[in-house]
């Protein structure tokens, strides 16, 4: 089976869209957590296709966005601590802080690697074995168990100067705050295709259960995303609410066990700070103390100064699914992907990159 | 001889000598080179093309290629876009003191095997050798002419409202196949670059027709940048279709695992030719002739209104803006 140009068939796209055209009689709004299934949506022009009935907003999944200014001055503070060495996923790099960006930090001396994995980490921690080497563990559910691993690992080799600035965050909690803060209302939930790759879709059930509203996981293909609304107007039509997954390739209903155990083996859950959102409870990873020796908060010294947000950037706002990047002032004037003024116009994932780069013919 | 280039092989020495004598001149013999003069002197009649293109990808060598091939088909292919029959290039090395001598002269070799099938001769060069880190192994500089057929006038403002727009075969394959060998990326790929002397399929173009408008290799930046240019330049938008966009398995999954967009991969062997509506069917036919124009395909067409902007159609029939490439996507592909 090919896996990615069979979920872009045109034609069985044009099954599935007249099929929700054809079933749809109430209006309802779906949020799309992830980031990667806004840039689905808009990469494919997926909104011009659904009938008006449904209105899509994007959701706060896009871990780099969601990274308050607090957490990222840390990171860049801990860059200009002589002789550190940061290990971080690429786009994190270009992402401004309250004073400055890794990017800059980088220009100015600071030692920043960028690496694919956590095993380049690793390896950076080996290769200079003289100098702290502090991966900045920033992502769901998905990115945790491979840090946990990746610290598990440098136990056993004995690699005394790997350290992790967890960052993580998980999605259930976050969903949980964004429905009881009543903002935006929903009648369905894309749910991430990855994150549940790793949690099942268990986990969503209280969403279905406790608030009405109806949930499908969904992979990251036009045909996925397509799938997935046509289940979620099945549900909203029947007006039924329960759990539902349209990326059966990509998940179980229990998850992935091994990267379950591997993450509370190593983190456990702690209040994280969330751009827009603000602190949530049991939203985010911390190491357990046994693993303390790997933690960058507890053996650096980092005190970077009080957080500022950007002026006029409406990121948080954005976040939450409230508004969207076209009522932002700066969005395409001063905030523009190679000079971005707020995260969501750096990270490829975020909603202000993918409308800026997919906007569609009338601009929107 | 040493098994490394060192500094004194770039000093005008002996060493610097015996390394222009025995592994550059030798290998790619021909009188223009072999008289070793300050310059070359030869006698053209026409109008000519002139074009210079520096060569940094790293690594050196790639699946399908290395840098020497690259800097023969990159200047060439500037040259076959503006129409001409490329004839001479020039050669510059910057190397780091280090490379190997064999290294060296497999790139040297590429360079003679790639300029053999485009036709053209090296005519001059130059050697610099610098401390080690001031480089990165090794950098190339070529330039080269070419002679512009009577009748041929090609340039990116041409593009008129109706032209149809063809595309040479599958996209992104150079851009994947060089980081699949990226220090710190590197995966398992059969894929190979499409790094390809391109002056020949332009020639079998213009054999059936004088009227192309525009010419183009969609090289860093990619497709994406490449119309964006020509919408650009000719103050038309461009309409293509996704679905005849022709993309290899290996590259959408690469795309997929990286976060790229096929789109602004770079290619070294494909060309976008813009053309009347009259004369594209006969071109392409011309094209599909060619070993490099095999899979060649009208993706799109011209259109007056929303002058610069290039709209894709979607595989699901939506329609979408495709930008030109922001950022850094690859930095240095070629």
């Amino acid at each position: 089976m090919k896996y990615i140009t069979e979920f872009r068939r045109s034609e069985l796209a044009e099954g599935l869209i007249s099929h929700i055209r054809h079933q749809s009689k109430t209006h309802a709004r779906f949020m799309e957590f992830c980031g990667g299934h806004t840039v689905t949506i808009f990469r494919y022009g997926i909104r011009q296709v659904l009938p008006d009935t449904i209105e899509m907003v994007s959701g706060p999944g896009c871990p780099i966005c969601v990274t308050a200014n607090a957490d990222l001055d840390k990171a860049i503070a801990l860059a200009k601590i002589p002789g550190v060495i940061i290990a971080t996923f690429g786009d994190m790099i270009k992402v401004p802080g309250s004073r400055s960006s890794l990017r800059k930090a980088k220009a100015e001396g600071a030692e920043v690697y960028t690496v694919y994995s956590t095993t380049d980490a690793l390896k950076a921690a080996e290769d200079n074995p003289g100098k702290p080497v502090v991966f900045l563990g920033i992502g769901f559910e998905t990115t945790a168990p491979t840090v946990a691993a990746s610290i598990l690992q440098a136990e056993e080799k004995g690699i005394k100067n790997y350290y992790v600035l967890s960052l993580h965050k998980l999605c259930p909690p976050v969903i949980r705050a964004l429905l009881d803060a009543g903002e935006v209302k929903l009648g369905g939930l894309v749910c991430p295709g990855h994150v549940s790759t790793i949690i099942g879709s268990h986990p969503w059930e209280f969403i279905a259960s406790d608030y009405g509203i109806p949930c499908v996981v969904s992979g990251f293909e036009p045909l996925d995303i397509l799938q997935c609304v046509d289940m979620l107007v099945s549900q909203v039509e029947k007006g039924e609410s329960k759990v539902e997954i349209a990326y059966r390739r990509g998940v179980r209903p229990e998850g992935n066990r091994q990267a379950l155990k591997l993450m509370e083996q190593v983190f456990e859950p702690a209040p994280a700070r969330w751009r827009g959102i603000g602190e949530v409870a049991d939203s985010g990873l911390k190491l357990k103390s046994k693993y303390r020796r790997f933690d960058a908060e507890a053996n650096f010294n980092i005190e970077p100064g009080p957080a500022v947000e950007p002026a006029g950037c409406i990121c948080g706002d954005i976040l939450r699914g409230v508004k969207t990047p076209s009522d932002c002032p700066l969005f395409g004037k001063t905030c523009l992907p190679e000079s971005p003024v707020g995260p969501c116009m750096v990270s490829t994932e975020g909603s202000c990159s993918a409308y800026y780069l997919y906007g569609d013919e009338h601009g929107g | 001889m040493e098994d490394k280039i060192l500094l004194a092989h770039g000093s005008g020495g002996r060493l610097a000598h015996d390394l222009v004598e025995k592994s550059f001149v030798k290998t790619l013999a021909n009188p223009l080179l072999a008289r070793l003069d300050d310059s070359a002197v030869f006698n053209v009649s026409g109008r000519l093309a002139f074009t210079t293109d520096s060569y940094v990808v790293s690594p050196i060598f790639f699946p399908g290629g290395d840098i020497g091939k690259l800097a023969v088909c990159g200047t060439v292919n500037d040259l076959a876009m503006s129409g001409a029959r490329p004839l001479y290039l020039s050669l510059a090395f910057i190397i780091e003191e280090g490379l190997s001598l064999a290294e060296l002269e497999q790139v040297v070799n590429s360079v003679r095997v790639a300029a053999g099938e485009a036709g053209v001769e090296i005519v001059t060069g130059d050697t610099k050798v610098v401390p080690r880190g001031s480089a990165d192994r090794l950098f190339i500089n070529t330039a080269g002419v070419g002679l512009i057929p009577d009748g041929v006038d090609i340039s990116g403002d041409k593009a008129r409202a109706g032209d149809k727009v063809i595309l040479s075969g599958a996209i992104g394959d150079h851009g994947i196949a060089v980081i699949s060998r990226r220090e710190g990326l590197s995966f398992a790929t059969t894929l190979e670059s499409d790094c390809a002397p391109l002056g020949g399929l332009v020639a079998d173009m213009l054999e059936v027709s004088r009227n192309i408008d525009c010419l183009r290799d969609p090289t860093r930046g990619g497709l994406a940048s490449t119309l964006n240019e020509l919408a650009g330049q000719s103050k038309v938008s461009i309409r293509i279709e996704e679905k005849d966009i022709p993309v290899r398995e290996e590259v959408l999954g690469a795309c997929e695992m990286l976060g790229f967009d096929p789109l602004y991969i770079a290619n070294e062997g494909r060309l976008v030719a813009i053309v009347p509506d009259k004369d594209a069917d006969k071109i392409l036919k011309a094209m599909k002739k060619n070993k490099y124009g095999r899979d060649a395909v009208i993706i799109g067409e011209v259109a007056a209104e929303k002058p610069g902007r290039v709209v894709m159609k979607t595989v699901l029939g939506s329609h979408r803006i495709v930008d030109m490439l922001v950022g850094d996507l690859l930095p240095r592909i070629c």
